[in-house]
């Protein structure tokens, strides 16, 4: 190939260039215009980079707020269950729930940390200002609350009907409810009270999206473990529309501060997941409540609420990085 | 008790970078890498977890300002060195879950690295943008105002690396008297878009780091109404509880029936 000097290693030569011309545009910075000499013109931003750092939580944290969701709202359905005087079976079962949520929430938290050996530090402060502290104190209360709940229910459902330790089970399963509900609403509260444009936007919706989605998930989870009881569908039914409507609310916002919503992988997600959060999961329960159908569409409105929450982290990552978005948000007010 | 502040002035400075060589030097910052970007002679980009001093290139199509040489097109190229700004109310501080960022008694915001456990937090609660986390450390940094320093009677690493008085560290109240009249000055000396970059009127109540600069604040990434977070608890909590008590009373609906 390489015989003859002249033509192939002129061409050779130029096929270089093109490639050195190709790695340079490649490697030039995320959101900034191209060279040469870019200006900056009007209110235009700093050569169009970002004002704001994206934020740095990793698949743990989008999932914590999914598991933690069903997990507070199950000690609800519990509480609720058994002051209708419900089958003692559904109240064990959603508290069982809780509780495993409860275990599980910590261990995803704590990976998610710079230093995870350093997550006492948590528990060192309080502070009523950062829904990050009440989120944690709130975790901790609810998970021994839920404990206390289910180890008073189980005792009773072996017997030890005891005043005391009827007691202490309905103390347990109220604080457990409580907390609970602070649990799945929190979350929706530590994304919308943070610089990123479009989570601060929406910081009314968030904890709205969230409780939905986790109201939900919980009737889902019971539904899948078998209890195909009118209740649950109801719930299933009432959170499907929510989601819809959540929905059909985000899509008709079309502010710039919404664009992560509505372009981009974020906006596929947040899309793919309202549609089966909402009306995917609200046709299949209209159509039929045969136990298979109402099984499709707990995991539909699950799985479509599980995207959802990575959808949310999507969204605040492309929004840190568009200027002009918090620029006009801000000018705005 | 005397509050610390900086004066950054963007018609002052050359754009030598100084301030970030002795900022990286004297805290012993790991280098973060460099991308040549084409953005005029910024190759640093952004403030961030070990860059706590940035200076940027402006290129405008502007009249008023240092010029070049020999151009007959508007044109001229500002440099301003960026920092934390060390907010009145910091969004990062109200945020710390493990209360390692904390108000020194100069009235700067200071991580405390021992404490830090890396939970990001701070990071989506900078309205500034400044704070970030160091990836093969897991902590948060920041600019500490050098108070490792001020305890000792010295001034910030950048303020005495500055070469033309474009950094100027002093107490707060005679800063902004200081910031004040320099404006005033550029103005009458023809420099019409100068202005003094120093959020009161928002929920960050003052910054202990403030710019004069010429043209917009977007021109130099700063956000025309910073709001500290906190300012949006109110808001995002009231709708947090209506919606749980809704939550709740539709599961008690559906077990009623």
């Amino acid at each position: 190939m390489s015989s003859d000097p002249a033509t192939p290693a002129a061409k050779a030569t130029e096929e270089r260039l093109d490639e050195i011309r190709k790695a340079a545009a490649e490697s030039a910075p995320r959101g900034g215009r191209p060279s040469p000499a870019p200006q900056i013109r009007g209110r235009e931003s700093y050569y169009g980079l970002p004002v704001l750092k994206a934020p740095v939580w990793t698949w743990e944290v989008p999932l914590y707020f999914f598991i933690g969701g069903i997990a507070g709202m199950s000690a609800c359905l519990a509480l609720v269950a058994q002051l209708f005087g419900n089958e003692a079976a559904l109240v064990r079962s959603a508290l069982w729930v809780a509780l495993l949520g409860a275990a599980i929430c910590p261990v995803f938290l704590i990976a998610d940390l710079g230093r995870p050996e350093r997550f006492l530090a948590m528990l060192r402060v309080a502070k009523i200002q950062s829904p990050m502290s009440v989120g944690v104190w709130i975790l901790v209360s609810f998970s021994g609350c839920t404990f206390v709940a289910l180890l008073a229910n189980e005792l009773i459902a072996r017997g030890y009907t005891d005043i005391l330790i009827v007691g202490v089970n309905w103390a347990g399963e109220c604080t457990a409810a409580l907390t609970g509900l602070i649990l799945a609403a929190y979350t929706g509260v530590l994304l919308g009270a943070t610089a990123n444009p479009v989570w601060s936007h929406n910081r009314r919706a968030l904890p709205a999206h969230f409780l939905a989605a986790a109201l939900g998930g919980a009737a889902g989870v019971l539904e899948l473990l078998g209890f195909l009881i009118p209740p649950t569908q109801l719930i299933g039914v009432v959170a499907a529309v929510i989601e819809t409507l959540l929905g059909v609310h985000f899509e008709l916002s079309r502010l710039p501060v919404n664009a992560p919503l509505h372009r981009g992988k974020s906006a596929t997600a947040f899309r793919i997941a309202g549609v089966m959060a909402g009306p995917g999961a609200l046709i299949l329960r209209l159509v039929s409540d045969a136990p298979p159908v109402r099984r499709a569409a707990a995991v539909c409105f699950l799985a479509g609420s599980l995207l959802s929450r990575y959808a949310w982290i999507w969204a605040g990552r492309a929004s840190a990085m568009d200027p002009e978005a918090l620029f006009q948000m801000q000018r705005k007010s | 008790m005397t509050v610390s502040a900086f004066l950054t002035d963007a018609t002052l400075c050359i754009g030598c970078k100084a301030c970030e060589v002795a900022c990286k030097e004297w805290n012993e910052v790991p280098a973060d890498g460099m991308t040549w970007t084409g953005l005029s002679y910024d190759n640093t980009q952004s403030l961030g977890a070990s860059t706590w001093r940035h200076v940027m290139f402006l290129e405008q199509p502007a009249a008023a300002g240092p010029q070049l040489a020999e151009t007959t097109d508007p044109f001229r190229w500002v440099f301003l060195s960026d920092v934390c700004k060390h907010c009145g109310k910091a969004g990062c501080l109200e945020a710390c879950p493990t209360g390692a960022i904390m108000r020194t008694h100069v009235g700067s915001v200071l991580v405390q690295k021992d404490v830090c456990n890396g939970c990001g937090y701070c990071v989506v609660t900078c309205p500034f943008g400044v704070i970030d986390r160091r990836p093969d450390d897991g902590r948060a940094f920041k600019c500490t105002f050098c108070y490792d320093r001020q305890k000792s009677g010295l001034i910030p690493a950048c303020a005495k690396a500055c070469p033309t008085q474009s950094i100027q560290f002093g107490e707060l109240a005679e800063l902004q008297e200081r910031a004040q009249m320099r404006v005033h000055e550029l103005r009458e000396r023809g420099y019409h878009d100068a202005r003094l970059y120093d959020p009161q009127e928002t929920s960050v109540q003052g910054v202990h780091a403030f710019f004069v600069i010429l043209g917009e604040p977007e021109n130099y990434n700063f956000p025309p109404a910073p709001e500290a977070p906190t300012a949006y608890l109110k808001s995002a909590w009231t709708s947090a509880v209506i919606c749980a008590a809704i939550a709740f009373g539709i599961i008690c609906v559906a077990f009623a029936f």
